[in-house]
């Protein structure tokens, strides 16, 4: 049972590492199965997270750093689990078919892969530090899939947008997570959840409420975030609806969900997310009517959904979590169902607007029956989950005591607008004469449709079949947000009530609607106030000014030339040395004796011959050598006074050093000769002369003080025994402190790596002036 | 600006020599002065005069791989030879050893030569990657 639990997370990363490997072939096939075999090590798990059973797994601890949460597979988890890793099978079936014949397809594949790992990591992890990882993973993830077609301009915006929305919001996240885990004295996600009393009488703790909810309403594009996600609809179709409508906005969500035992009780927790869910919804349908293209409306709706599902956990009534848990798995599937049906009809016709696409039903009859399952439980019709849900809504809202009348009506408004894009987007598209595409439509090959169908036909099932399927799954889900059991039965029909009336009038009005749509939508496209008030345009503003604040820095700070940098950096140095050496009086006269026939003195000799040179020589050449000089004398100090290793290092560095630059000098069209004005050469001897002082009268203080040679004698003793060498130079280096060589090596190879783009570029465009200069 | 005769003829020499000796340096860094920080500088050092000596595109051809890969194979390896430690349920870089016979000596092999691996190829891949991006062919 050890890593049970972590073995469909490591799947998913190992097949992405595989698929990059095996090639455009076989990537599709790689993906369908490693998705269906999570599915599966999920599906094992099942019944028993049904009977309520909660799994956990210990992996990913790291007691060294006090990351103690491990795995944890509840009811919630498992329905996200369940979601993702199905869903996602179904989508990479539909992608390899999709993106046929795009040579870059199996990138898309391996990052949608390494997403499925991240959002399962994600949903199971029971610790706020790993759950953050996975968290970033994901904005990571989304960032390289909406700039897939990197070269058009609109995908790279959209693309760096949301990345800086989410993960910046992401990092508010962390800051919050620290703030409940100091305050829980625990990472462990569970451990927080009982530790309810002392996270929430933390005097930091609505500070930390605050900053959970901006993360959770980044990812979750909750107004005013709410931007972001419609643009990431420049990523291809599969994408958007795995990423930006099943699964990665809801993590969001799954959050709010999760901490809601926390939170519940706490007035601005609730008043937050209902306005905020509210204002959201709204948002999202208005915004769905302005537009005409196919998966921008459908991103609205998304985000107008997402509103609702903050609204309901806002609520946070039992009744309030059930519907919202009923509507996400709802939501869930048709509109990923939707997603990658208007995939196909884009495919099949080459159009995604709305107001060219007539009359297709009988070129695509299957897409037509399935598009019409998924818009009926859309709407919310009966006997499809989507009426089962949008009943729960109604029925929470007007039970629960945050029954003010202004929700009701907005979701109501809510509602009713998305059942008329819901027929806009059936009846409109397949009904009536067809219009003319660019392309002659047909339904497509079995593997595009087969996601659609299969997710379409379970909003049926588990519509009819309500008490066996679904019950389950919403119960034990409520019972892990609730934090209490709960007996709440679902059903389809509850008799005349008011909660009925108020579903069929929502039909009614939404097929009204629907009837007055080209109206309403000249209309609202016709209001400018939308575009003058959006949030998008902040963002923009922000943005800019910071890239000219950044700009106008950089340009003060850095004016280009390397003289004025040397002399600010020597300059401040030195005035610092100084200042505390002598206005502290931290000053010392060592009592060293010095034996003046000792022959070692020589190389001191050679710093100071070299260092005379360089600072007479005419030539860069001859200063360089000169440098160079200075070097090798201080390797032989080294090598005298007792420190081979460092001895050793000075050498090849300054062998090396000497070459690259007397090479490069002989091959770079600078001036070599010295250019200073007289002024700027006594400045620079100045400068110079003092910051020597300044060393020698530091190193001097230094011998002064005692030596302190308990850490010395610490690695001395402990080299040998604890890590095999006698070297302990060495030992320390690759052993003792391990983690910071390995940093430092990192920082090496990020320093190869830009230097070898740099110098490439550079080559690329200075090609021409390069070879003039050629002697 | 043509090589002289003598550096193009001492260049490979140099070079045998310098990847050698850094090796020995590399291996022995343990228990005396050296390891895979001087020993890929010793090893760049060799490159560098075979770059110079040759050209830039025979020193490239030399190396097979481009020189940035270097830096990626390095880290890797000093990355993988951490996870060792977790093998036996120690922490990440918990440095493994065992005793390996070779004829008929008891020879300690370590995973820090695998960590001073990835250190020494490090290294040797900055340093290339500089060098023979500065040079012109």
């Amino acid at each position: 049972m050890h890593a049970s639990l972590a073995l469909p997370v490591l799947l998913s990363f190992f097949m992405g590492i595989a698929a990059v490997c095996c090639g455009r072939r076989w990537v599709s096939s790689l993906a369908v199965l490693t998705a269906t075999a999570t599915c599966v090590l999920y599906a094992q798990f099942v019944p028993q997270v049904l009977d309520g059973h909660v799994i956990t797994s210990p992996f990913w601890q790291i007691t060294a750093l006090d990351i103690v949460g491990g795995l944890r597979l509840d009811g919630l988890g498992a329905l996200f689990a369940v979601l993702i890793s199905a869903i996602g099978a179904l989508v990479f079936l539909y992608a390899g078919r999709y993106l046929h014949g795009d040579t870059r397809r199996h990138r898309l594949l391996v990052v949608l892969l390494f997403f499925m790992g991240s959002m399962l990591g994600a949903v199971t992890a029971d610790d706020v530090i790993i759950l953050f990882i996975f968290w970033e993973l994901t904005s990571l993830a989304s960032f390289f899939l909406i700039g897939y077609d990197h070269e058009i301009p609109e995908a790279r915006h959209a693309a760096l947008q949301s990345l800086l929305i989410t993960a910046g919001g992401g990092l508010a996240l962390l800051a919050g997570f620290i703030l409940i885990a100091d305050a829980a004295g625990t990472t462990s996600l569970s451990g927080i959840l009982g530790a309810r009393a002392a996270v929430l009488s933390h005097p930091q703790s609505m500070t930390a409420m605050g900053l959970i909810i901006l993360g959770c309403f980044t990812k979750s594009a909750q107004f005013p975030f709410h931007f972001w996600l419609p643009n990431a609809m420049a990523a291809p179709t599969p994408v958007s609806a795995y990423l930006h409508s099943a699964t990665m906005v809801k993590l969001g969500v799954y959050l709010l969900a999760r901490l809601s035992p926390l939170y519940s009780g706490t007035a601005a927790w609730h008043g937050t997310l209902v306005l905020f869910g509210a204002l959201t919804a709204f948002t999202g349908i208005l915004l769905a009517f302005r537009h005409t293209d196919l998966k921008r409306i459908l991103a609205y709706t998304t985000v107008s959904a997402l509103g609702l599902l903050t609204l309901l956990l806002g609520a946070g009534t039992e009744l309030a979590i059930i519907a919202a848990l009923a509507f996400l798995m709802v939501h869930a599937l048709y509109k990923a169902s939707l997603f990658l049906l208007a995939g196909i009809i884009d495919h099949a016709t080459g159009v995604r607007d709305i107001r060219q696409l007539r009359g297709l039903g009988r070129a695509m009859p299957l897409t037509a029956v399935f598009t019409a399952l998924a818009a009926l439980s859309m709407a919310g019709v009966p006997p499809l989950l989507g009426f089962v849900a949008k009943e729960l809504v109604y029925e929470s809202l007007l039970a629960g005591p945050h029954h003010a009348l202004a929700t009701i009506i907005l979701t109501f408004v809510v509602n009713a607008g998305t059942v008329a894009l819901a027929i806009l987007l059936s009846v409109r598209i397949f009904a009536g004469p067809r219009q003319p595409t660019p392309v002659l439509p047909h339904d497509p090959p079995w593997a595009m449709l087969t996601g659609p169908a299969v997710l379409a036909t379970i909003g049926l099932i588990a519509g009819v079949a309500l008490s066996a399927v679904t019950e389950p799954w919403i119960r034990t889900a409520a019972t892990a947000v609730l934090g209490y059991p709960t007996v709440h039965a679902l059903s389809m029909w509850h008799g005349l009530t008011p909660v009925l009336g108020l579903s069929a009038v929502t039909i009614a009005l939404g097929i009204l609607l629907y009837c007055a749509w080209t109206p309403v939508h000249r209309r609202l496209v016709a209001t400018t106030a939308i575009d003058r008030l959006a949030p998008e345009r902040a963002y923009d503003a922000i943005l800019a000014g910071m890239l000219s604040l950044a700009h106008g820095v950089t340009m003060f700070v850095q004016g280009g030339s390397l003289r004025t940098y040397l002399r600010t950096l020597f300059a401040v140095a030195t005035a610092a040395l100084l200042v505390t050496l002598l206005g502290r009086e931290a000053f010392l006269w060592p009592g060293i004796s010095v034996d003046p026939l000792d022959l070692r003195y020589l190389a001191f000799v050679g710093i100071i011959v070299g260092a005379l040179a360089a600072a007479r020589a005419r030539t860069a050449f001859v200063a360089v050598i000169a440098a160079g000089l200075t070097g090798f004398g201080a390797a032989l100090v080294f090598l005298f006074f007792g420190a081979p290793d460092v001895s050793f290092t000075q050498f090849s560095v300054e062998t090396l050093l000497v070459v690259i630059l007397a090479s490069t000098l002989a091959q770079v069209p600078i001036p070599t000769a010295d250019i200073r004005s007289r002024s700027q050469k006594r400045c620079d001897a100045v400068i110079g002369i003092a910051f020597g002082a300044a060393i020698t009268l530091t190193l001097l203080s230094l011998l002064a003080v005692p030596l302190d040679l308990r850490l010395t004698a610490w690695f001395g003793e402990n080299s040998l025994l604890a890590a095999r060498g006698r070297n302990v130079v060495n030992v320390i280096l690759v052993d003792f402190r391990a983690l910071d060589t390995l940093g430092e090596t990192t920082v090496l190879a990020i320093a190869a790596f830009a230097v070898h783009s740099l110098l490439r570029r550079a080559r690329r465009v200075r090609a021409l002036p390069a070879h003039s200069n050629r002697k | 600006m043509k090589p002289s005769l003598i550096l193009r003829t001492t260049s490979t020499p140099i070079l045998l020599l310098a990847a050698l000796y850094s090796l020995y340096i590399l291996l022995r860094g343990h228990n005396a002065p050296g390891g895979g920080f001087i020993g890929g500088l010793i090893a760049g050092v060799g490159i560098l005069f075979y770059a110079i000596g040759r050209g830039r595109d025979d020193a490239l051809r030399l190396l097979r791989l481009p020189p940035i890969a270097f830096c990626a194979i390095g880290v890797s390896c000093a990355l993988v030879s951490g996870l060792f430690g977790l093998l036996p349920g120690t922490d990440y870089l918990t440095h493994q050893w065992s005793e390996i016979d070779l004829l008929g000596f008891a020879f300690p092999l370590g995973t820090t030569l695998l960590f001073d691996l990835g250190v020494y190829l490090t290294v040797l891949g900055t340093v290339s990657t500089i060098f023979l991006n500065l040079v012109r062919r």
